[in-house]
């Protein structure tokens, strides 16, 4: 028995399963629950790496539930696989790298922030729970499995949200308007998948895309889908849940919810490029993805400059810098039915879309925690009050430094990288929506420079005094995302060579999805 | 015509609950607003399964010679059903926590993060 | 919340212990009729729902108790998955139990049958695990929730006789 087939559900069943038994070991010794945790996850982040290396190399992989074999897809002479199955290309794996990083630093930094002593096994368990639905959404490949995923999501993420409930109201009123959206989202996800299955009789994804028509139902479906999952990722005009959510929950819970917003990204992307695969008017729906880039960037920014709140600020940059995603890889959608724009700027719009995915993965998250720090030494999250704070925290200036120069796109760091792949080639396509990015990134370095400047320079203030420096296991969570993120900076050719430039075929050439498992047809 | 009443009455439970979900202040009548969607999408599903004349698709001592309906949107609706009550019972309990910080359960009074 | 009348808690003192067996017959027969895990427990967790309220929150809390429930429910769970990890010989979930022989082994006979209960593999072991969880953790949500009530309700008389 080859263990290292059966790794695409390794990655899920094993952090499952710790999390069931996380209230059992609770029992017996608080502390460990945390360490176990972090264990589970750190195999996890190998499992994924070894993953992501056979799927380079070789190729998609397939894995059915309940057959004979890993890649039996079509059980005994039909001609639909109706079994749940695990389909994980390029793209998916990409998205789930992001994952197994996050969510493992996420538990490294947790160890020593969470001080509270009764909830704290419950807090694990949810933990595993939300890795594991975010790994299911980008790994599968039946739209049902991805529905029941999405829900297990939200109700880990509303748990989590209101995990310091039980003594301030503001995190449930929080949660309670992200459980609102959510369950929306989920429902008419729902609705949509019925509709597909009152046409098509199947719920796979590649069995849908041989032989999708693009009826008036299939619009309708696809208007549901696209406005839906944008909602989920935080896009405007659907952006209200956002700035609270993110600025209430415990700060290695916000990093990964910023991975867990992506994933539904991930979703937009797969439901257009390989679900309607070459039925679908892709100029019209680049457009209206582009729009939504458009909004979501500018209003982002605009919104962010003015906040006092430093994790609400940089919530708000979360939003804006969604909409750098959606820019690039709908300029690559509105051109995709056009072989020559294509490879002038297509695919490089798509590579800087989605390798800023991975970015924004990298120093958003950096920039919560480094909050989370200051939250964790000051008690405040009020810029007025806080002030003078390098004098006492140097290792988390330094990072803070890193973060905010990475978001703002200067070199040597990754974000310079993307945005200029995006700026480059959307600047071909249309040059107005060029410019616009440049000035909501100049509008970006502003508000961190307001920021650096509120919480960290300025003299030593008296209510201060006592602040040391943060424990060891979070600087340690911090200095990993900073070295990725100057890692990435420093090579990026590397990075886009192996790992974002087969993710961005792998959506382009609409058929391979299709025929990994109906074989050629 | 009168095979579409089913869809019919999907569409009034979605609408009235949206119209709840717009237009009501009180916590527990934006869960029971959610609660009308969450039901009509299980109608919805049950629906699509439907044959004319078939029975329930149970082999343990059925009729003999009779379609069965379609068995697929039954598991999907059951799924579904179950995870209208984890969701009920989660948005219960944040109306209940909220009451306890604060008094009351209407959005207007209620509401402090703002911006 | 306050006890019921004497000739509410006699009627239930009779009758629950039937709706646990009815929910116990729910939750063992699933593959064969309608039923299952799911809907089994949450029969079962209605007869602790009725036990609350005939009895009142003070009273149930001295027969009901929250760690056992919780112990319960995390069996119920482990029970689920390491039943889907016996199967990796082949691949996750596989059913190595159905056509064998053994443990609800019996050959299925396709089409319409009077009904075997020796068969269908692992799916009677799943919905036992399910119908466990399920019970544990709705049974933990009333308990929990009737908790949250009594604090409220203990709350606002303080601040009815300040």
């Amino acid at each position: 028995m080859n263990l290292l087939n059966h790794t695409p559900i390794l990655i899920l069943a094993l952090p499952l399963l710790a999390a069931f038994l996380i209230p059992i070991i609770g029992k017996i010794n608080k502390k460990a629950t945390g360490i176990f945790a972090t264990l589970v996850l750190g195999l996890s982040l190998i499992l994924t790496i070894i993953l992501a290396v056979k799927i380079l190399s070789v190729g998609p992989q397939i894995y059915v539930f309940g057959a004979k074999s890993p890649l039996l897809t079509l059980p005994s002479s039909l001609k639909f696989p109706i079994r749940i199955m695990f389909q994980v290309d390029a793209m998916g794996i990409f998205m789930g790298l992001i994952t197994a990083l996050v969510s493992f630093l996420g538990a490294i930094y947790s160890l020593a922030f969470i001080d509270k002593k009764d909830g704290l096994d419950s807090y694990y368990s949810l933990l595993l729970l939300l890795t594991v639905s975010m790994f299911g959404m980008e790994f599968t490949g039946d739209l049902f499995n991805f529905f029941v995923f999405l829900e297990i999501a939200s109700m880990a993420s509303v748990s989590l949200i209101c995990y310091r409930g039980t003594d301030l109201g503001e995190p449930v009123e929080a949660g309670f308007k992200y459980m609102v959206v959510s369950s929306i989202a989920a429902l008419m996800v729902l609705f949509a998948i019925g509709i597909f299955y009152g046409e098509y009789d199947v719920l796979n994804i590649a069995a849908i895309a041989s032989v999708i028509k693009y009826s008036q139902l299939d619009k309708i479906a696809l208007g549901i889908l696209v406005s839906v999952l944008a909602m989920k990722a935080g896009a405007v005009p659907m952006h209200m849940w956002t700035p609270d959510a993110y600025s209430e929950a415990p700060a290695p819970i916000t990093m990964i919810l910023v991975a867990a917003s992506q994933a539904s990204l991930y979703a937009i992307f797969r439901v257009v490029f390989s679900l309607y695969n070459i039925t679908l008017n892709t100029l019209a729906v680049g457009w209206i993805i582009i729009i939504f880039g458009l909004l979501s960037m500018f209003i982002g920014v605009t919104m962010a400059i003015i906040q006092k709140d430093i994790k609400r600020l940089m919530a708000y940059h979360a939003i804006s810098q969604t909409g750098y995603m959606l820019l690039g890889v709908g300029v690559g959608l509105a051109v995709l039915a056009n072989p020559t724009a294509l490879q002038r700027y297509g695919i490089t719009a798509m590579e800087g879309g989605i390798f800023h995915i991975m970015n924004h993965a990298m120093y958003k998250g950096l920039l919560f925690l480094t909050a989370g720090a200051l939250f964790f030494r000051t008690g405040t999250r009020d810029l007025n009050k806080m002030g003078g704070l390098a004098h006492y925290m140097k290792y988390t200036t330094i990072f803070f430094i890193i973060g905010a120069a990475a978001i703002a796109g200067l070199p040597p760091f990754n974000g310079f990288a993307s945005k200029l792949l995006i700026y480059e080639s959307v600047y071909k396509f249309n040059p107005l929506l060029s410019i616009i990015a440049m000035v909501v990134s100049i509008l970006t370095l502003a508000s961190f420079v307001k920021v650096f400047h509120s919480a960290f320079l300025g003299p030593k203030l008296p209510q201060f005094i006592e602040v040391k420096e943060v424990p060891r296991s979070m600087v340690f969570a911090m200095a990993v995302l900073s070295f990725i993120i100057i890692f990435f900076g420093l090579f990026p050719d590397l990075i886009v060579k192996n790992l974002v430039h087969p993710a961005v075929m792998s959506l382009i050439e609409q058929f391979k999805y299709t025929s990994t498992v109906l074989g050629g047809m | 015509m009168i095979g579409n009443f089913p869809y019919i009455t999907v569409i009034i439970y979605i609408g009235c609950g949206i119209y709840i979900l717009m237009f009501q202040k009180n916590l527990i009548k934006l869960a029971i607003g959610i609660n009308l969607i969450e039901n009509g999408i299980n109608l919805f599903l049950i629906t699509l399964g439907f044959k004319k004349g078939a029975v329930a698709p149970i082999y343990t001592q059925a009729p003999s010679g009779q379609s069965m309906v379609l068995p697929t949107p039954q598991a999907l609706t059951l799924t579904s059903i179950v995870i209208g009550i984890a969701t009920t019972a989660l948005i219960l309990s944040m109306a209940m926590m909220i009451y306890k910080h604060y008094g009351s359960i209407e959005v207007n009074e209620v509401r402090r993060l703002r911006g | 919340m306050k006890e019921m009348s004497r000739i509410v808690k006699i009627v239930t003192n009779f009758i629950y212990g039937f709706i646990i067996i009815f929910g116990f017959y729910i939750i063992a027969h699933g593959h064969l009729t309608p039923g299952g895990g799911f809907q089994g427990g949450a029969v079962v967790a209605s007869a602790f729902a009725m036990l609350l309220i005939s009895y009142g929150q003070l009273k149930a809390k001295k027969f009901l108790n929250i760690n056992i429930f919780s112990l319960l429910e995390s069996c119920g769970l482990t029970m689920f998955i390491v039943v889907a990890f016996l199967g990796l010989g082949t691949t996750f979930f596989y059913n190595f139990l159905a056509n064998s022989g053994s443990w609800f082994g019996n050959m299925v006979i396709p089409g319409i049958n009077p009904g075997d209960m020796n068969t269908a593999g692992v799916l009677p072991l799943m919905n036992i695990a399910v119908g466990l969880e399920v019970f544990a953790g709705l049974g933990i949500i009333v308990l929990l929730m009737a908790d949250g009530a009594e604090y409220t309700k203990k709350k606002e008389n303080a601040e009815n006789d300040r």
